[in-house]
């Protein structure tokens, strides 16, 4: 690929991928609205999609405070955390042969790197803002990841040992013949809860837990600040499902009436609304819930799938 | 209490929440509660306590009589008026004002009114850009109808002359006792 196809493919992946955050703000509205008898923001524009226009001028019209008592070099840079770490784990995904920013070959690791530093602006956030509320949720915040990201690397571990790379590229290859859905069915549910609590969506928005903590690490955040970790938080679902489309569904693999591309999308905005239904129907676990779910079944669980994977794998090599 | 912790509850809980997504996932298939007003309006009830009205009688007079009570009743003092009487010694009010602004619909003043003159009507649409605009006067409350009560005229019932029927001509009235005579 010359310099300039790579470029096109960065600015291309980036335009698509804010486009959809915003987005998003429409389709989880509407989604919402329909799930609970409702029609959602019907009227600006057809169907009430521009909405996201009025959304994001609202939002920059809004005044940017920095509360007096906070750490003002902090506040400002945790936003951007967040955003630039979900948009940095993007680069290693395959959206369709070819297409990918930066075809790693350890492209997993690099995503569940990018990933846990992504708590670094919950916990910047929250630490900066020099608020009871704020710093609670940012703990929080802080325990949770810790907590997931341990089973949500193990749990992707069948994948790399089925497929035997790290490279993104590789694992969606691997997939030709059977959908890892179906060798790794408790790898996927795993790490699809461990990416529910990764992007901290509902039911386990504990650092943000509006009836607890008001909204937690960004309680003080105000304009496009806040509209930085919302969009961050779109991100994350589309980051998410993208790795879940990607590691279990056959990536861009589909039959050939769609291009690539298309069939990329259609499963990750799949996997989108079973995000919002999510948040639709489920109520929020206790703060000591989530944290034993992780530690005594989910963890134990991830373990025994990876040892029958291994031994599976090796059992078939003939080892 | 701590179910979630056992292998059996754990499955449980998990099945009940997948059963709780497919439930919610079948309200995309439901009607849809919302009204989307302006093109579709809601039903409102005819004794409804909406924008209140001064009616008339089937005469096509005013019914009000200012008495005054609607005014006592109002426990947000919104009604103003200013009783006077025309040739005949049939009351009516000089000027009659209701601050908008200030009512609370609660209906009271319908409920004190003897000549049933005032009344809340089944309609909710007055909002007002300027918040002068929402002070009522007679002339604003005045509608040329007779309301909830068709046919009843206070002056027909009511034993005082004022220029709507004779001395002893009311319904369910009888005839005045001639006092100069004698016969029975």
């Amino acid at each position: 690929m010359t310099v300039m196809q790579h470029i096109w493919i960065v600015i291309g992946v980036l335009f698509v991928l804010l486009n959809i955050a915003a987005g998003l703000i429409w389709v989880e509205r509407r989604l919402l609205a329909l799930w609970q008898d409702r029609l959602g923001p019907n009227r600006a524009g057809p169907l009430g999609l521009f909405i996201v226009l009025a959304d994001t001028l609202k939002l920059f019209f809004k005044e940017d405070w920095i509360p007096p008592f906070a750490d003002k070099k902090i506040f400002i840079l945790a936003p951007a955390i967040v955003v630039g770490s979900v948009l940095l784990s993007f680069v290693i995904i395959p959206f369709a042969p070819n297409i990918v920013v930066a075809d790693l070959n350890i492209g997993l690791l690099f995503f569940l790197a990018m990933s846990s530093l992504g708590v670094y602006s919950i916990v910047l956030g929250g630490w900066a803002s020099n608020n009871k509320y704020a710093l609670l949720g940012a703990l929080r915040g802080a325990s949770q990841m810790i907590a997931y990201e341990v089973f949500m690397g193990l749990s992707l571990m069948g994948v790399v040992m089925l497929t035997g790379s790290f490279n993104m590229g590789a694992i969606v290859e691997a997939q030709k013949d059977m959908w890892f859905i179906v060798t790794q069915p408790v790898g996927f549910f795993v790490f699809f809860i461990a990416g529910i609590a990764e992007t901290h969506r509902l039911p386990f928005d504990i650092p943000e837990a509006e009836s607890e903590l008001i909204a937690g690490y960004h309680a003080e955040y105000s304009g496009m600040k806040f509209g930085m970790f919302f969009i961050g938080e779109y991100l994350g679902i589309t980051l998410i499902s993208a790795m879940m489309v990607a590691l279990f569904f056959g990536g861009w693999l589909g039959p050939s009436f769609l291009p690539p591309l298309a069939w990329f999308a259609l499963k990750t905005f799949f996997f989108i609304g079973v995000f919002i239904l999510l948040r639709a129907s489920l109520p929020r676990p206790r703060y000591d819930q989530l944290i034993e779910y992780g530690w005594k079944i989910l963890l134990p669980v991830v373990l025994a799938n990876l040892m029958i994977t291994g031994a599976i794998a090796l059992w078939m090599k003939g080892g | 209490m701590r179910q979630s912790t056992l292998p059996g509850g754990g499955v449980k809980i998990m099945l009940s929440n997948l059963r709780t997504m497919w439930l919610v996932f079948l309200h995309l298939f439901h009607k849809k509660e919302t009204i989307q007003y302006p093109e579709e309006k809601i039903k409102l009830h005819p004794r409804w306590r909406g924008r209140i009205v001064l009616t008339k009688d089937p005469d096509g007079g005013e019914r009000c009589v200012g008495c005054y009570l609607c005014a006592v009743a109002c426990p947000v003092d919104c009604i103003a008026l200013q009783a006077t009487e025309d040739e005949n010694g049939r009351r009516y009010p000089e000027f009659f004002r209701i601050n908008f602004s200030r009512c609370i619909f609660c209906g009271y003043c319908e409920e004190a009114c003897p000549t049933y003159a005032i009344q809340l009507i089944p309609d909710f649409e007055m909002a007002e850009y300027n918040r002068q605009n929402l002070v009522f006067e007679k002339e604003d409350l005045l509608i040329n109808s007779q309301g909830k009560y068709p046919g009843y005229n206070f002056y027909k019932v009511a034993g005082m002359d004022a220029g709507v029927k004779e001395k002893g001509e009311g319904d369910n009235e009888e005839p005045v006792v001639d006092i100069k005579s004698l016969l029975p």
